[in-house]
Protein backbone atom coordinates (compact mmCIF):
# COMPACT_ATOMS: atom_id res chain seq x y z
CA UNK A 1 0.00 0.00 0.00
CA UNK A 2 2.69 2.19 0.92
CA UNK A 3 4.70 1.43 -2.24
CA UNK A 4 1.54 2.66 -4.30
CA UNK A 5 1.51 5.41 -2.44
CA UNK A 6 4.34 6.11 -3.34
CA UNK A 7 4.11 5.22 -7.08
CA UNK A 8 1.25 7.85 -7.41
CA UNK A 9 3.23 10.20 -5.41
CA UNK A 10 5.97 9.65 -8.48
CA UNK A 11 3.29 9.82 -11.27
CA UNK A 12 2.16 13.30 -10.27
CA UNK A 13 5.22 14.68 -9.70
CA UNK A 14 6.20 13.42 -13.48
CA UNK A 15 3.22 14.58 -14.38
CA UNK A 16 3.69 18.15 -13.57
CA UNK A 17 7.16 18.25 -15.01
CA UNK A 18 5.41 18.49 -18.19
CA UNK A 19 4.99 22.24 -18.03
CA UNK A 20 8.46 22.67 -16.32
CA UNK A 21 11.79 22.91 -17.43
CA UNK A 22 15.08 22.61 -15.63
CA UNK A 23 17.18 25.86 -14.90
CA UNK A 24 20.89 26.18 -13.11
CA UNK A 25 21.13 27.18 -10.03
CA UNK A 26 24.30 29.70 -9.22
CA UNK A 27 24.90 28.36 -5.82
CA UNK A 28 28.47 30.75 -6.17
CA UNK A 29 30.56 28.13 -6.15
CA UNK A 30 31.72 27.40 -9.72
CA UNK A 31 35.09 26.12 -9.10
CA UNK A 32 34.40 23.19 -7.20
CA UNK A 33 36.13 19.81 -7.41
CA UNK A 34 35.67 17.07 -4.96
CA UNK A 35 37.37 18.61 -2.63
CA UNK A 36 38.61 21.83 -3.46
CA UNK A 37 36.95 24.87 -2.57
CA UNK A 38 37.46 28.34 -3.74
CA UNK A 39 36.06 31.07 -1.65
CA UNK A 40 36.51 34.36 -2.83
CA UNK A 41 32.82 35.62 -1.69
CA UNK A 42 30.33 36.58 1.01
CA UNK A 43 28.16 34.53 -0.66
CA UNK A 44 30.43 31.55 -1.07
CA UNK A 45 31.45 32.22 2.45
CA UNK A 46 28.07 32.28 3.49
CA UNK A 47 26.68 29.19 1.42
CA UNK A 48 29.47 26.84 3.18
CA UNK A 49 28.52 28.06 6.82
CA UNK A 50 25.05 27.94 7.02
CA UNK A 51 24.68 24.32 7.49
CA UNK A 52 27.39 24.28 9.53
CA UNK A 53 26.25 27.68 11.82
CA UNK A 54 22.84 26.83 11.94
CA UNK A 55 22.26 23.18 13.62
CA UNK A 56 24.98 25.01 16.35
CA UNK A 57 23.09 27.64 16.82
CA UNK A 58 19.57 25.64 17.12
CA UNK A 59 20.95 23.11 19.42
CA UNK A 60 22.39 26.06 21.74
CA UNK A 61 19.17 27.84 21.81
CA UNK A 62 17.06 24.91 22.35
CA UNK A 63 19.04 24.02 25.11
CA UNK A 64 18.90 26.98 26.43
CA UNK A 65 15.23 27.61 26.97
CA UNK A 66 14.28 24.05 27.72
CA UNK A 67 12.50 22.47 30.65
CA UNK A 68 15.12 20.86 32.76
CA UNK A 69 13.12 17.21 31.82
CA UNK A 70 14.15 17.89 27.44
CA UNK A 71 17.41 19.38 28.65
CA UNK A 72 18.35 15.52 29.65
CA UNK A 73 17.07 13.94 26.77
CA UNK A 74 19.53 16.92 25.02
CA UNK A 75 22.53 15.13 26.74
CA UNK A 76 21.36 11.63 26.26
CA UNK A 77 20.78 12.58 22.32
CA UNK A 78 24.40 14.17 22.46
CA UNK A 79 25.64 10.87 24.00
CA UNK A 80 24.15 8.62 20.93
CA UNK A 81 25.05 11.31 18.78
CA UNK A 82 28.73 10.77 19.81
CA UNK A 83 28.40 6.81 19.93
CA UNK A 84 26.62 7.15 16.10
CA UNK A 85 29.86 9.44 14.70
CA UNK A 86 32.64 7.10 16.24
CA UNK A 87 30.50 4.22 14.81
CA UNK A 88 30.29 5.90 11.76
CA UNK A 89 33.86 7.11 11.90
CA UNK A 90 35.14 2.79 12.72
CA UNK A 91 32.68 2.09 9.42
CA UNK A 92 34.58 4.54 7.43
CA UNK A 93 37.94 2.41 8.30
CA UNK A 94 36.21 -0.75 7.33
CA UNK A 95 36.09 -1.95 10.72
CA UNK A 96 31.90 -3.27 11.42
CA UNK A 97 31.67 -2.30 14.73
CA UNK A 98 28.58 -3.78 17.06
CA UNK A 99 29.95 -2.96 19.90
CA UNK A 100 30.37 0.85 21.20
CA UNK A 101 28.77 -0.30 24.49
CA UNK A 102 32.34 -2.00 24.90
CA UNK A 103 33.94 1.26 24.82
CA UNK A 104 31.18 3.21 26.76
CA UNK A 105 31.66 0.46 29.35
CA UNK A 106 35.14 0.64 29.85
CA UNK A 107 34.88 4.36 29.61
CA UNK A 108 32.11 4.74 32.38
CA UNK A 109 33.79 1.56 34.85
CA UNK A 110 36.91 3.17 34.19
CA UNK A 111 35.51 6.93 35.79
CA UNK A 112 32.90 5.51 38.11
CA UNK A 113 36.15 3.49 40.14
CA UNK A 114 38.37 6.64 39.77
CA UNK A 115 36.14 8.89 41.21
CA UNK A 116 34.50 6.02 44.08
CA UNK A 117 37.51 4.43 45.33
CA UNK A 118 40.30 7.39 45.17
CA UNK A 119 37.21 10.30 45.18
CA UNK A 120 39.05 12.03 41.98
CA UNK A 121 36.64 15.28 40.58
CA UNK A 122 34.91 14.99 37.23
CA UNK A 123 37.16 17.03 35.54
CA UNK A 124 40.43 14.37 36.09
CA UNK A 125 38.03 11.32 36.09
CA UNK A 126 36.39 12.00 31.85
CA UNK A 127 39.87 12.46 30.77
CA UNK A 128 41.33 9.74 32.44
CA UNK A 129 39.24 7.66 31.45
CA UNK A 130 38.78 8.92 27.76
CA UNK A 131 42.07 8.01 27.52
CA UNK A 132 42.38 4.95 28.81
CA UNK A 133 39.27 3.83 27.91
CA UNK A 134 40.49 4.58 24.32
CA UNK A 135 43.70 2.54 25.43
CA UNK A 136 42.22 -0.40 26.96
CA UNK A 137 39.60 -1.21 24.40
CA UNK A 138 42.46 -0.66 21.51
CA UNK A 139 44.54 -3.34 23.12
CA UNK A 140 41.78 -5.61 23.90
CA UNK A 141 40.74 -5.70 20.53
CA UNK A 142 43.92 -5.74 18.58
CA UNK A 143 44.01 -9.51 18.56
CA UNK A 144 41.41 -9.25 16.12
CA UNK A 145 42.01 -6.46 14.03
CA UNK A 146 43.14 -8.63 11.37
CA UNK A 147 39.65 -9.94 11.21
CA UNK A 148 37.26 -7.82 8.58
CA UNK A 149 34.07 -7.24 8.65
CA UNK A 150 31.34 -9.71 9.90
CA UNK A 151 34.25 -11.60 12.16
CA UNK A 152 35.20 -8.68 13.60
CA UNK A 153 32.04 -7.62 14.15
CA UNK A 154 30.71 -10.36 16.18
CA UNK A 155 33.96 -10.32 18.66
CA UNK A 156 33.29 -6.78 19.00
CA UNK A 157 29.77 -7.80 20.29
CA UNK A 158 30.60 -10.44 22.23
CA UNK A 159 33.14 -8.63 24.06
CA UNK A 160 30.92 -6.39 26.20
CA UNK A 161 28.54 -9.39 26.74
CA UNK A 162 31.61 -11.30 28.50
CA UNK A 163 32.51 -8.11 30.73
CA UNK A 164 28.74 -7.61 31.92
CA UNK A 165 28.72 -11.70 32.86
CA UNK A 166 31.85 -11.71 34.56
CA UNK A 167 31.63 -8.49 36.63
CA UNK A 168 27.95 -10.28 37.57
CA UNK A 169 29.54 -13.68 38.44
CA UNK A 170 32.87 -12.14 40.13
CA UNK A 171 30.98 -9.21 42.04
CA UNK A 172 33.80 -7.05 41.50
CA UNK A 173 33.43 -3.07 41.25
CA UNK A 174 29.81 -3.44 42.87
CA UNK A 175 28.78 -6.49 40.86
CA UNK A 176 24.96 -6.63 40.07
CA UNK A 177 24.35 -3.22 42.26
CA UNK A 178 26.98 -0.96 40.20
CA UNK A 179 28.78 1.40 41.89
CA UNK A 180 26.50 4.44 42.84
CA UNK A 181 26.67 7.77 44.64
CA UNK A 182 29.08 9.14 42.40
CA UNK A 183 29.70 13.00 42.83
CA UNK A 184 27.37 15.00 40.16
CA UNK A 185 28.14 17.64 38.14
CA UNK A 186 28.00 21.23 39.61
CA UNK A 187 24.93 21.92 37.44
CA UNK A 188 22.90 21.34 34.37
CA UNK A 189 24.08 23.85 32.80
CA UNK A 190 28.02 22.73 33.06
CA UNK A 191 26.81 19.32 32.09
CA UNK A 192 25.02 21.13 28.76
CA UNK A 193 28.21 22.97 27.81
CA UNK A 194 30.60 20.25 28.32
CA UNK A 195 28.37 17.11 26.14
CA UNK A 196 27.58 19.61 23.48
CA UNK A 197 31.35 20.90 23.28
CA UNK A 198 32.19 17.70 22.94
CA UNK A 199 30.14 16.44 20.44
CA UNK A 200 30.31 19.35 17.77
CA UNK A 201 34.47 19.50 18.51
CA UNK A 202 33.89 15.51 17.86
CA UNK A 203 32.33 15.91 14.84
CA UNK A 204 34.28 18.57 12.77
CA UNK A 205 37.58 17.35 14.14
CA UNK A 206 36.34 14.06 12.82
CA UNK A 207 35.40 15.28 9.20
CA UNK A 208 38.54 17.41 8.95
CA UNK A 209 40.98 14.15 9.61
CA UNK A 210 39.09 11.89 7.54
CA UNK A 211 39.57 14.34 4.38
CA UNK A 212 43.08 15.14 5.13
CA UNK A 213 45.81 12.82 3.60
CA UNK A 214 46.45 11.15 6.55
CA UNK A 215 42.63 10.44 7.16
CA UNK A 216 42.72 9.22 3.31
CA UNK A 217 44.04 5.95 4.54
CA UNK A 218 41.53 5.42 6.26
CA UNK A 219 38.80 5.63 4.03
CA UNK A 220 41.43 3.79 1.29
CA UNK A 221 41.25 0.45 3.81
CA UNK A 222 37.85 0.10 3.95
CA UNK A 223 37.65 0.74 0.03
CA UNK A 224 40.17 -2.18 -0.89
CA UNK A 225 42.59 -3.39 2.19
CA UNK A 226 44.75 -5.59 -0.60
CA UNK A 227 45.35 -2.55 -2.80
CA UNK A 228 46.09 -0.39 0.59
CA UNK A 229 48.56 -3.41 1.48
CA UNK A 230 50.02 -3.33 -1.83
CA UNK A 231 50.47 0.32 -1.62
CA UNK A 232 53.08 0.14 1.28
CA UNK A 233 50.57 0.94 4.39
CA UNK A 234 50.64 -1.20 7.37
CA UNK A 235 47.27 -1.20 7.94
CA UNK A 236 46.42 -3.07 11.03
CA UNK A 237 48.59 0.11 12.31
CA UNK A 238 46.33 2.60 11.12
CA UNK A 239 43.20 0.39 11.94
CA UNK A 240 44.56 0.48 15.30
CA UNK A 241 44.88 3.95 15.36
CA UNK A 242 41.09 4.53 14.33
CA UNK A 243 40.15 2.47 16.75
CA UNK A 244 41.87 3.91 19.59
CA UNK A 245 40.45 7.20 17.99
CA UNK A 246 36.53 5.55 17.96
CA UNK A 247 36.51 3.84 21.19
CA UNK A 248 38.17 7.49 23.37
CA UNK A 249 34.97 8.71 21.88
CA UNK A 250 32.48 6.22 22.92
CA UNK A 251 34.97 6.19 26.99
CA UNK A 252 34.40 9.92 26.61
CA UNK A 253 30.69 9.14 26.64
CA UNK A 254 30.76 6.68 29.13
CA UNK A 255 32.52 8.88 31.72
CA UNK A 256 30.34 11.47 31.05
CA UNK A 257 27.00 9.37 31.37
CA UNK A 258 28.82 8.02 34.48
CA UNK A 259 28.73 11.67 36.11
CA UNK A 260 25.70 12.56 34.86
CA UNK A 261 23.78 9.91 36.32
CA UNK A 262 25.77 9.16 38.95
CA UNK A 263 25.62 5.48 38.68
CA UNK A 264 28.28 2.58 36.76
CA UNK A 265 26.99 -0.75 36.63
CA UNK A 266 26.20 -3.70 34.14
CA UNK A 267 23.62 -2.28 32.41
CA UNK A 268 26.40 0.52 30.70
CA UNK A 269 27.57 -2.88 28.22
CA UNK A 270 24.05 -3.55 27.08
CA UNK A 271 23.39 -3.70 23.37
CA UNK A 272 21.47 -0.75 23.85
CA UNK A 273 24.84 1.28 23.70
CA UNK A 274 25.71 -0.33 20.49
CA UNK A 275 22.45 -0.86 18.85
CA UNK A 276 21.16 2.82 18.37
CA UNK A 277 24.05 4.36 17.29
CA UNK A 278 23.83 1.89 14.46
CA UNK A 279 20.09 2.70 13.91
CA UNK A 280 20.94 6.98 14.26
CA UNK A 281 23.56 5.77 11.11
CA UNK A 282 21.36 4.05 8.88
CA UNK A 283 18.29 6.56 9.04
CA UNK A 284 20.64 10.01 9.48
CA UNK A 285 23.21 8.51 6.53
CA UNK A 286 26.11 6.32 6.23
CA UNK A 287 29.81 7.79 5.80
CA UNK A 288 29.21 11.16 6.69
CA UNK A 289 29.51 11.82 9.90
CA UNK A 290 27.19 14.53 10.39
CA UNK A 291 24.22 11.83 9.02
CA UNK A 292 24.63 10.02 12.20
CA UNK A 293 24.60 12.68 14.34
CA UNK A 294 21.33 13.57 13.00
CA UNK A 295 20.05 10.32 13.35
CA UNK A 296 20.84 10.39 16.83
CA UNK A 297 18.77 13.51 16.98
CA UNK A 298 15.53 12.36 15.41
CA UNK A 299 16.19 8.85 17.69
CA UNK A 300 16.50 9.54 20.77
CA UNK A 301 14.20 12.31 20.88
CA UNK A 302 11.59 10.34 19.55
CA UNK A 303 11.85 7.70 21.76
CA UNK A 304 10.87 10.03 24.40
CA UNK A 305 7.75 11.56 22.82
CA UNK A 306 6.78 7.55 22.24
CA UNK A 307 6.67 7.59 26.09
CA UNK A 308 3.14 8.34 26.33
CA UNK A 309 2.30 5.20 24.51
CA UNK A 310 3.54 2.49 26.75
CA UNK A 311 3.96 -0.71 25.94
CA UNK A 312 2.90 0.48 21.78
CA UNK A 313 6.14 2.82 22.30
CA UNK A 314 8.02 0.54 20.30
CA UNK A 315 5.75 -0.48 17.78
CA UNK A 316 5.39 3.45 16.97
CA UNK A 317 9.01 3.91 17.42
CA UNK A 318 9.87 0.88 14.45
CA UNK A 319 7.11 2.00 12.38
CA UNK A 320 9.35 5.46 11.92
CA UNK A 321 12.27 3.51 11.80
CA UNK A 322 10.96 1.78 8.75
CA UNK A 323 9.27 4.53 7.33
CA UNK A 324 12.75 6.30 7.42
CA UNK A 325 14.45 3.39 5.63
CA UNK A 326 12.17 2.81 2.94
CA UNK A 327 11.62 7.04 1.79
CA UNK A 328 15.28 8.00 2.51
CA UNK A 329 17.23 4.96 1.79
CA UNK A 330 20.38 7.04 1.62
CA UNK A 331 19.74 8.42 4.98
CA UNK A 332 18.54 12.27 6.09
CA UNK A 333 21.73 13.82 5.75
CA UNK A 334 22.67 12.81 2.31
CA UNK A 335 19.13 13.70 0.88
CA UNK A 336 19.47 17.00 2.80
CA UNK A 337 22.76 17.76 1.78
CA UNK A 338 21.96 16.68 -2.19
CA UNK A 339 19.07 19.19 -2.10
CA UNK A 340 20.94 21.93 -0.76
CA UNK A 341 23.85 21.58 -3.15
CA UNK A 342 21.83 20.93 -6.01
CA UNK A 343 22.41 22.94 -9.18
CA UNK A 344 19.39 22.68 -10.81
CA UNK A 345 15.91 23.35 -10.35
CA UNK A 346 12.50 22.87 -12.01
CA UNK A 347 10.93 25.96 -12.95
CA UNK A 348 7.29 26.24 -14.67
CA UNK A 349 7.36 27.36 -18.25
CA UNK A 350 5.30 30.74 -19.01
CA UNK B 1 73.46 -11.53 -10.00
CA UNK B 2 70.15 -11.29 -10.06
CA UNK B 3 67.81 -8.91 -8.29
CA UNK B 4 65.00 -11.35 -7.75
CA UNK B 5 66.01 -15.47 -7.00
CA UNK B 6 63.27 -17.38 -7.04
CA UNK B 7 64.21 -21.26 -5.17
CA UNK B 8 62.03 -23.87 -5.33
CA UNK B 9 58.52 -21.86 -4.61
CA UNK B 10 55.97 -24.51 -3.81
CA UNK B 11 52.16 -24.28 -2.60
CA UNK B 12 49.20 -26.42 -3.00
CA UNK B 13 45.86 -26.20 -1.98
CA UNK B 14 44.07 -29.30 -0.45
CA UNK B 15 45.26 -31.44 -3.03
CA UNK B 16 46.15 -29.40 -5.93
CA UNK B 17 49.77 -28.41 -6.35
CA UNK B 18 48.87 -24.90 -7.78
CA UNK B 19 52.70 -23.65 -7.73
CA UNK B 20 54.84 -27.28 -7.61
CA UNK B 21 58.85 -26.25 -7.84
CA UNK B 22 59.25 -23.00 -9.66
CA UNK B 23 62.89 -21.49 -9.91
CA UNK B 24 63.56 -18.23 -11.72
CA UNK B 25 66.09 -15.71 -11.86
CA UNK B 26 65.20 -12.29 -12.25
CA UNK B 27 67.39 -10.24 -13.66
CA UNK B 28 68.08 -6.22 -13.08
CA UNK B 29 66.58 -4.00 -15.63
CA UNK B 30 64.87 -6.73 -17.69
CA UNK B 31 61.07 -7.03 -18.52
CA UNK B 32 59.96 -11.06 -17.78
CA UNK B 33 56.61 -12.24 -19.20
CA UNK B 34 54.72 -15.05 -17.41
CA UNK B 35 52.73 -16.85 -19.54
CA UNK B 36 50.42 -20.26 -19.62
CA UNK B 37 46.80 -21.51 -19.42
CA UNK B 38 44.32 -20.06 -17.05
CA UNK B 39 44.93 -21.90 -13.37
CA UNK B 40 48.25 -22.48 -14.24
CA UNK B 41 49.53 -20.69 -11.07
CA UNK B 42 50.75 -17.90 -12.48
CA UNK B 43 48.72 -15.26 -9.88
CA UNK B 44 49.27 -17.76 -7.48
CA UNK B 45 53.18 -17.36 -8.06
CA UNK B 46 53.18 -13.89 -8.15
CA UNK B 47 51.03 -13.68 -4.63
CA UNK B 48 53.87 -15.91 -2.71
CA UNK B 49 56.77 -12.83 -4.06
CA UNK B 50 54.33 -10.50 -3.00
CA UNK B 51 53.56 -12.01 0.51
CA UNK B 52 49.68 -12.28 0.23
CA UNK B 53 50.16 -16.03 0.35
CA UNK B 54 52.74 -17.96 2.16
CA UNK B 55 54.33 -20.96 0.16
CA UNK B 56 54.79 -24.56 1.36
CA UNK B 57 58.18 -24.20 0.41
CA UNK B 58 61.02 -22.83 -1.25
CA UNK B 59 62.97 -19.06 -1.33
CA UNK B 60 62.88 -15.63 -2.75
CA UNK B 61 65.38 -13.18 -2.37
CA UNK B 62 65.35 -9.53 -3.20
CA UNK B 63 68.79 -8.28 -3.48
CA UNK B 64 70.72 -11.19 -1.19
CA UNK B 65 67.43 -10.35 1.14
CA UNK B 66 65.33 -13.08 2.22
CA UNK B 67 60.93 -11.88 1.49
CA UNK B 68 59.17 -15.57 2.49
CA UNK B 69 57.64 -14.75 5.63
CA UNK B 70 57.04 -10.75 5.20
CA UNK B 71 53.83 -8.78 5.17
CA UNK B 72 52.68 -8.22 2.09
CA UNK B 73 53.63 -3.79 3.28
CA UNK B 74 56.92 -4.77 3.84
CA UNK B 75 57.92 -6.18 1.26
CA UNK B 76 56.14 -3.21 -0.98
CA UNK B 77 58.21 -1.17 1.01
CA UNK B 78 61.43 -2.58 0.03
CA UNK B 79 60.53 -1.76 -3.67
CA UNK B 80 58.37 -4.35 -4.99
CA UNK B 81 55.22 -3.22 -6.74
CA UNK B 82 52.32 -4.89 -7.80
CA UNK B 83 49.02 -4.22 -9.81
CA UNK B 84 46.28 -6.66 -9.47
CA UNK B 85 44.95 -8.63 -12.28
CA UNK B 86 41.02 -7.28 -10.68
CA UNK B 87 41.96 -3.41 -10.46
CA UNK B 88 41.59 -2.13 -6.97
CA UNK B 89 41.50 0.99 -6.86
CA UNK B 90 39.95 3.15 -3.94
CA UNK B 91 36.31 3.29 -5.21
CA UNK B 92 35.20 6.28 -2.85
CA UNK B 93 38.42 8.40 -3.68
CA UNK B 94 39.15 10.74 -6.68
CA UNK B 95 41.80 9.39 -9.01
CA UNK B 96 44.48 11.65 -7.47
CA UNK B 97 43.91 10.94 -4.06
CA UNK B 98 44.28 6.98 -4.50
CA UNK B 99 48.10 8.29 -6.03
CA UNK B 100 48.27 9.78 -2.67
CA UNK B 101 48.10 6.53 -0.50
CA UNK B 102 51.28 4.99 -1.94
CA UNK B 103 52.54 8.57 -1.80
CA UNK B 104 52.31 8.55 2.15
CA UNK B 105 54.05 5.31 2.38
CA UNK B 106 57.23 4.53 4.50
CA UNK B 107 59.06 3.81 1.14
CA UNK B 108 58.07 7.64 -0.12
CA UNK B 109 58.01 8.95 2.63
CA UNK B 110 61.92 8.17 3.70
CA UNK B 111 62.95 9.49 0.17
CA UNK B 112 61.37 12.27 0.16
CA UNK B 113 62.17 13.67 3.64
CA UNK B 114 58.90 12.55 5.26
CA UNK B 115 55.80 14.25 6.81
CA UNK B 116 52.16 14.40 5.40
CA UNK B 117 52.94 18.10 3.40
CA UNK B 118 50.99 19.01 0.36
CA UNK B 119 50.77 15.93 -2.01
CA UNK B 120 48.41 16.94 -4.59
CA UNK B 121 51.08 18.12 -7.08
CA UNK B 122 53.26 14.94 -7.24
CA UNK B 123 49.98 12.98 -7.28
CA UNK B 124 48.98 15.03 -10.26
CA UNK B 125 52.26 14.48 -12.33
CA UNK B 126 51.86 10.78 -12.17
CA UNK B 127 49.04 10.85 -13.53
CA UNK B 128 50.02 12.64 -16.12
CA UNK B 129 52.92 10.27 -16.82
CA UNK B 130 50.67 7.24 -17.33
CA UNK B 131 48.04 9.20 -19.40
CA UNK B 132 45.55 11.16 -17.17
CA UNK B 133 45.06 14.02 -19.11
CA UNK B 134 46.14 16.92 -17.30
CA UNK B 135 43.53 20.00 -17.33
CA UNK B 136 40.63 17.72 -17.79
CA UNK B 137 38.82 16.57 -14.96
CA UNK B 138 40.10 13.07 -15.06
CA UNK B 139 42.49 12.78 -12.48
CA UNK B 140 39.48 14.63 -9.94
CA UNK B 141 36.97 12.02 -10.90
CA UNK B 142 36.05 9.75 -8.15
CA UNK B 143 37.10 6.13 -9.16
CA UNK B 144 34.31 4.39 -9.20
CA UNK B 145 32.85 6.58 -12.35
CA UNK B 146 36.53 6.02 -14.31
CA UNK B 147 36.22 3.59 -17.47
CA UNK B 148 38.32 0.26 -16.93
CA UNK B 149 41.06 1.42 -19.18
CA UNK B 150 42.12 4.22 -16.93
CA UNK B 151 41.39 2.26 -13.71
CA UNK B 152 44.49 0.30 -15.13
CA UNK B 153 46.64 2.89 -15.98
CA UNK B 154 45.64 3.75 -11.83
CA UNK B 155 46.85 0.87 -10.72
CA UNK B 156 50.62 1.63 -12.91
CA UNK B 157 50.65 4.90 -11.57
CA UNK B 158 50.73 3.62 -7.79
CA UNK B 159 53.40 1.96 -8.84
CA UNK B 160 55.18 4.59 -10.05
CA UNK B 161 54.52 6.59 -6.90
CA UNK B 162 56.21 3.41 -4.70
CA UNK B 163 59.16 3.90 -6.85
CA UNK B 164 59.32 0.16 -7.26
CA UNK B 165 62.08 -1.06 -8.49
CA UNK B 166 60.61 -4.57 -9.82
CA UNK B 167 57.13 -3.96 -11.00
CA UNK B 168 54.91 -6.78 -11.14
CA UNK B 169 51.94 -6.59 -13.34
CA UNK B 170 49.27 -8.81 -13.45
CA UNK B 171 47.42 -9.41 -16.77
CA UNK B 172 47.79 -5.48 -17.02
CA UNK B 173 46.41 -5.80 -20.43
CA UNK B 174 43.02 -7.62 -20.06
CA UNK B 175 40.27 -5.95 -20.62
CA UNK B 176 41.86 -3.37 -22.79
CA UNK B 177 41.47 -2.62 -26.70
CA UNK B 178 44.26 -2.78 -28.83
CA UNK B 179 44.60 0.79 -28.60
CA UNK B 180 44.68 1.23 -25.29
CA UNK B 181 47.03 -1.41 -25.21
CA UNK B 182 49.51 0.46 -27.98
CA UNK B 183 49.53 3.29 -25.56
CA UNK B 184 50.14 1.87 -22.21
CA UNK B 185 53.06 0.07 -23.88
CA UNK B 186 55.56 2.97 -24.08
CA UNK B 187 55.09 3.79 -20.33
CA UNK B 188 56.12 0.22 -19.75
CA UNK B 189 58.95 0.75 -21.96
CA UNK B 190 60.08 4.03 -20.40
CA UNK B 191 59.83 2.39 -17.14
CA UNK B 192 62.27 0.16 -18.55
CA UNK B 193 64.90 2.87 -19.90
CA UNK B 194 64.52 4.25 -16.12
CA UNK B 195 66.37 1.01 -15.02
CA UNK B 196 63.15 -1.12 -13.32
CA UNK B 197 62.78 -4.78 -13.59
CA UNK B 198 59.37 -5.79 -14.80
CA UNK B 199 57.49 -8.93 -14.32
CA UNK B 200 53.99 -9.07 -16.48
CA UNK B 201 51.78 -12.16 -16.55
CA UNK B 202 49.72 -11.59 -19.91
CA UNK B 203 47.64 -13.34 -22.11
CA UNK B 204 48.04 -10.57 -24.84
CA UNK B 205 51.06 -12.49 -26.11
CA UNK B 206 51.76 -10.45 -29.29
CA UNK B 207 52.23 -7.85 -27.42
CA UNK B 208 54.10 -9.26 -24.62
CA UNK B 209 56.74 -10.38 -26.91
CA UNK B 210 57.58 -7.41 -28.36
CA UNK B 211 58.85 -6.10 -24.95
CA UNK B 212 59.87 -9.05 -23.05
CA UNK B 213 63.63 -9.89 -22.67
CA UNK B 214 62.72 -13.16 -21.22
CA UNK B 215 59.12 -15.49 -20.45
CA UNK B 216 58.37 -18.59 -18.96
CA UNK B 217 55.76 -20.95 -19.56
CA UNK B 218 53.37 -22.02 -16.55
CA UNK B 219 51.19 -25.44 -16.78
CA UNK B 220 49.62 -27.09 -13.97
CA UNK B 221 51.90 -25.11 -11.69
CA UNK B 222 55.02 -26.11 -13.23
CA UNK B 223 57.45 -24.20 -15.00
CA UNK B 224 57.49 -25.97 -18.20
CA UNK B 225 60.14 -23.87 -20.53
CA UNK B 226 61.77 -20.85 -19.58
CA UNK B 227 63.59 -18.69 -23.00
CA UNK B 228 63.78 -15.86 -24.96
CA UNK B 229 60.31 -14.66 -26.66
CA UNK B 230 61.55 -16.14 -30.11
CA UNK B 231 62.63 -19.52 -28.40
CA UNK B 232 59.34 -19.97 -26.85
CA UNK B 233 57.13 -19.27 -29.86
CA UNK B 234 58.97 -21.92 -31.32
CA UNK B 235 59.00 -24.45 -28.64
CA UNK B 236 56.77 -27.61 -29.60
CA UNK B 237 55.89 -28.69 -25.72
CA UNK B 238 54.59 -24.73 -25.39
CA UNK B 239 52.40 -24.76 -28.67
CA UNK B 240 50.84 -28.00 -27.21
CA UNK B 241 50.41 -27.16 -23.56
CA UNK B 242 49.17 -23.63 -24.15
CA UNK B 243 49.37 -21.86 -27.58
CA UNK B 244 47.09 -24.48 -29.24
CA UNK B 245 47.48 -23.06 -32.22
CA UNK B 246 50.34 -20.84 -34.17
CA UNK B 247 50.43 -17.08 -33.40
Amino acid sequence: MVAAGLNLLIKKRDMAKENYRKERIDRCIKARSDDIYAISSKNEILYLLFPRVIPIAALGIIALISPLYWQKVIISACIFAMLAVSWDFLSSCGMLSLGQALFFGIGSYIAGILNHYLNLPFYITIPVATISGGLLSTILLLPVVRLRGIYFAMVTLILPLMLMRGIEATRIFGGNEGITGLSPFPNIWVELIIIITAMWVTLFALRRFISSDYGLIFVSIRDNDRATMASGINIYAFKAQALFIGSCICAFCGAFMTHSYMFTGIPVFTMEFSILPIAASAIGGIGSLAGPLLGAFVLVPLSEILREFGTLRVVFYGLVLVICVVALPEGIFHYLSRKYNEMERWVKIE
Amino acid sequence: MAILEIRNLTKSFGGIKAVDDVSVDVHENTLLGIIGPNGSGKTTFVNMITGFIRPDKGSVRFKGKELIGLTPYKITNMGIGRAFQMVKPFFHLPAFKNIIVPLSSDRVKATKGGGFGDKDAIALDILEEVGFERGSSVPYKTASVLPHGYLKRLELARLIALKAEVLILDELFSGLSIAEVTSIVPIIEKLLVEGKTIIMIEHRLKELFRIADNVIVFNFGKKIKEGKPKEILEDEEVKKAYLGVEV
